[in-house]
């Protein structure tokens, strides 16, 4: 049985083209995933439905290979994506600290989203900075050896 | 003008800053003494410079010369003599370099995004020699005599692989570079393919004259963008000039390199596991044999070998395997890069030819155990290596000797742990990451793991038994015996050596219900020490739950039930009258 | 352009022998580099050059030089002067670099790393090293 298709999402142009691209490589599902992943932020529902379409391939493998891979993400980050690392230097000079606090402000717990959809927090694997552990990033931006006491004042300036 | 001689002065950190200063005003003043003032500049040299021995030291250049353990004599001498009249200082010479780089040769010399950067320093004169002087036979011998193994972690032959893959016949064959470098703690990798990404290319296209594939793959973790731009860069310069490709240098030969991403998932560091995942499947590991230099990516033959293996081939090839095969120890050859991290003074990449002791590393050029603290132990192999106790240091590391005491080489994360580092805490971190990372597909894997986490947990909540540590040691035996890949088989070892070597810490949790580094917080008691209080309540402000009671006549007393060990009421005392442990 | 062989070995050549002999300044824009700051570094020291107008330096990016405990690092090679690398180079320290070692060829105090290890590429350092 197909499931119905949500019409309103529309793979952009762009994602349509990389599709077209990779179409015809073995092997090509991961990469198409990235992409889209790279427009959301996360794999909704619906893109993971007409990637079944274009590709024609099951869902069920399209879900079997998401949720294998720990990158991927089935539900939408904040606006600005916390990822602080996790990886053995990180740890320890103190990276589950800085998780513990970024709980305590943000009233979140991990793979949460906060109430205004600004942040999430993520604890990731190696981001490979460990000169300057503990790491985190925001949006993207690299914060090292960040000290518990200077979250707060760094989760203010990105919500003005 | 630039001066003639500049005398560099370094030492150990602010404990020597001192005698520091003195020296160098006492050089200055002997220099002025010699009119010399226009020829020799005296400079001290960054704060936290490795040096690892007691400060302080000079360094002359430019003729590269090492001076310890100097007295005004000497410091006279070196004025008179040398610089006054060039003869050379006595019982001094150019100290042999700590560190030996052939993989990190480029990186940090050339940029990376100009290929003629690379071309200046011989690259792809290897290819070319490979292509149009040399028979596939001859290459592989090469590569075979240099002595060199994979640097992925198993430390397999490198030419042995490639001849497996050349006899085995098929009309199509591959060469996969595997960058998916998933040890949390290291970035070697990284390092090379954003400093010297040509150097990787080129290595794969001579794999691939060398055992007759025309396609080759980069499977690189999709969390190293940086990585990757300069990948694709290189891949479109070389191809422009016709070093990849078809026909490369108008030779007939062709190879074309792809890059595809991982997608977070350790155990895509496996081979086979690689394989599956580049085919755009779930990475489960197959059994093996058969092997994936016979039968590989899509089922054909299949060379992997990892960034670091490949950054080594254009040098064996320019520089020949006896050049190649002089460096190392006996049965591992060539050099090793460490990234050398946690509690060292400088945290840093680190090259140095194997049988390097340990202790050279961490103490010489990383500067030894930072904030005066006690070395405790280094693990290597990450998650699927061992902890090394102190009377190891002085071990020659390669791939033999760090099996025989319990960890194993690795990719390269060397891990530094000083005496706030709990053991259990540590083995607890590395079980709930290889227990997150296993792919599920094999038993003794999917339910081994999380039973050995289990056990970590209640030992660490404080509610372990002696007789947890039998099970564990038995549970970790299976594993090692029953799992499919290298993941399941390794991930007992932590555990494994950690019980061999800080036996007394698991007691210490199990009988006294203590963690002397102050890590496992269940056992951790905040108190505070009324002698010390001044009442001044900063610790009942602070506290995130309300679980310090009291006003500031009577005192404050800290709840036990309540608390949560968030140390904040510690860390915000300025008297130091909260106890930890 | 594709080359065949013997287009690759002039071409080869042809670099080897355009290498002018000028100040290079060179800064580690790797990941962690840039994480540090590097990139900040860099724009510093063009602007410093350009605002100076100083001419013969070429200020290029480079990898990692492995000393991630002092990013971000910058080597300096002045002709005459023993090739220096320098740890924590913030844009101030670089305009200090440009005035002092790069103008006046005095290095600069306390920020000076040891180099690694020497060039296994170059001709002669090997049999040093080993």
């Amino acid at each position: 049985m197909k499931e119905h298709i949500d019409q309103t999402i529309k793979l952009s142009p762009e994602i349509l083209n990389h599709v077209r691209e990779w179409k015809d490589k073995p092997g090509n599902l991961i990469m198409i995933l990235h992409k889209v992943q790279e427009e959301y932020g996360y794999v909704p529902r619906e893109a993971a439905l007409k990637l079944t379409e274009l590709l024609d391939i099951p869902l069920a493998k399209v879900y079997g290979v998401l949720t294998f891979y720990h990158l991927f993400k089935l539900k939408k980050p904040g606006k600005y994506p916390i990822q602080v690392c996790m990886g053995t230097a990180c740890y320890l000079k103190g990276g589950e600290d800085i998780i513990r606090e970024l709980e305590n402000l943000l009233g979140i717990g991990v793979n949460q989203i906060s109430e205004d959809g600004l942040f999430s927090i993520e604890a990731v694997r190696c981001i490979g900075c460990c000169g300057l552990a503990p790491v985190m990033t925001i949006g993207g931006e690299v914060f090292g050896k960040v000290k518990r006491e200077q979250l707060a004042e760094i989760l203010a300036r990105f919500k003005e | 003008m630039p001066y003639n001689h500049y005398i560099l002065v370094s030492g150990d950190s602010e404990s020597s800053l001192n005698r520091r200063n003195e020296l160098i005003s006492f050089f200055e003043k002997e220099i002025a003494g010699q009119n010399l003032t226009d020829d020799v500049q005296v400079v001290s040299t960054i704060d936290t410079s490795a040096c690892g021995m007691e400060g302080p030291f000079i360094k002359i250049l430019p003729e590269n010369i090492y001076i310890h353990n100097l007295t005004p004599e000497k410091v006279r001498s070196i004025v008179q003599e040398h610089l006054a009249k060039g003869i050379p200082p006595e019982g001094t010479g150019t100290e042999a370099d700590k560190q030996f780089r052939i993989v990190l040769r480029n990186c940090g010399v050339i940029d990376p995004e100009r290929i003629e950067d690379y071309i200046l320093r011989d690259g792809y004169s290897a290819l070319e020699k490979v292509i149009f002087d040399m028979t596939p036979e001859q290459v592989i011998d090469e590569i075979r005599k240099s002595g060199l193994r994979g640097r992925g972690g198993a430390g397999f032959p490198t030419g042995l692989k490639w001849s497996f893959t050349k006899e085995a016949s098929s009309d199509q064959k591959y060469v996969v570079c595997n960058a998916d470098e998933g040890d949390p703690g290291a970035y070697m990798d990284r390092s090379t393919l954003e400093g010297d990404p040509h150097s990787v290319l080129e290595a794969m296209a001579i794999a691939g004259c060398a055992v007759g594939a025309d396609t080759g793959y980069i499977y690189i973790r999709a969390e190293y963008p940086l990585a990757i731009k300069r990948l694709e860069l290189a891949i479109k310069q070389a191809t422009e000039l016709g070093l990849l490709g078809d026909n490369i240098l108008g030779s007939g030969f062709s190879f074309n390199i792809e890059i595809r991403y991982g997608a977070g998932a350790f155990v895509c560091g496996e081979e086979t596991a690689l394989l599956a995942s580049l085919e755009g499947e779930r990475g489960t590991p197959k059994p093996r044999p058969p092997f994936p230099a016979v039968k590989g990516l899509w089922g054909k033959p299949t060379v992997v070998n990892n960034v670091e293996t490949f950054a080594n081939i254009p040098v064996v090839i320019l520089k020949g395997s006896s050049w190649f095969s002089s460096i190392g120890s006996e049965k591992s050859k060539g050099t090793k890069v460490f990234a050398v991290t946690g509690k060292v003074k400088n945290s840093g990449l680190v090259e140095v030819p194997m049988g390097t002791p340990l202790r050279d590393i961490i103490f010489s050029i990383s500067g030894g155990i930072r904030d005066n603290k006690k070395f405790k132990a280094v693990q290597t192999g990450g998650p699927s290596g061992g902890v090394i106790p102190e009377q190891f240091l002085d071990t020659p590391i390669d791939y033999d000797n760090l099996t025989a005491i319990g960890s194993m080489m690795g990719s390269g994360g060397m891990i530094v742990m000083d005496e706030d580092d709990c053991m259990v805490d540590v083995n607890k971190f590395y079980l709930q990451f290889s227990v997150d990372e296993s792919c599920g597909k094999c038993a003794p894997c999917r339910i081994g793991g999380r039973e050995l986490l289990t056990y970590l947990e209640k030992i660490s909540g404080g509610q372990g038994e002696l007789e947890d540590i039998e099970k564990m040691k038995r549970i970790g035996k299976a594993m090692q015996k029953a799992s499919l890949c290298a993941l399941g088989q390794t991930t007992s070892n932590p555990i494994q050596s950690a019980l061999k070597y800080f036996y007394n810490e698991y007691e210490d949790h199990i009988v006294h219900k203590k963690c002397t580094a102050g890590k496992c917080v269940s056992l951790l008691k905040f108190i505070i020490i009324t002698d010390k209080c001044v009442k001044c309540g900063v610790c009942k402000r602070v506290c995130p739950v309300s679980a310090i009671s009291g006003d500031r006549d009577s005192g404050f007393l800290i709840d036990q039930s309540k608390c949560i060990k968030c140390g904040l009421c510690r860390e915000k005392c300025k008297f130091e009258a909260i106890n930890k442990g | 352009m594709k080359l065949n062989r013997s287009e690759f070995i002039k071409y080869r050549e042809n670099i080897k022998v355009k290498q002018p002999e000028e100040t290079v300044i060179l800064v580690g824009l790797g990941s962690c580099g840039i994480a540090a700051g590097a990139g900040k570094t860099f724009e510093a020291f063009q602007d410093e050059i350009s605002s100076k107008n100083l001419s013969g330096i070429t200020v290029k990016q480079t990898g990692c030089m492995g000393l991630c405990e002092t990013e971000p690092t910058v080597e300096v090679r002045v002709p005459g002067m023993p090739d220096i690398i320098y740890g924590k180079v913030t844009p101030e320290i670089a305009r200090k670099i440009i005035e002092k070692h790069v103008i006046r060829k005095i290095l600069v105090n306390n920020l000076i790393q040891d180099k690694p290890s020497s060039d296994i590429m170059k001709k002669g350092e090997i049999d040093n090293a080993v």
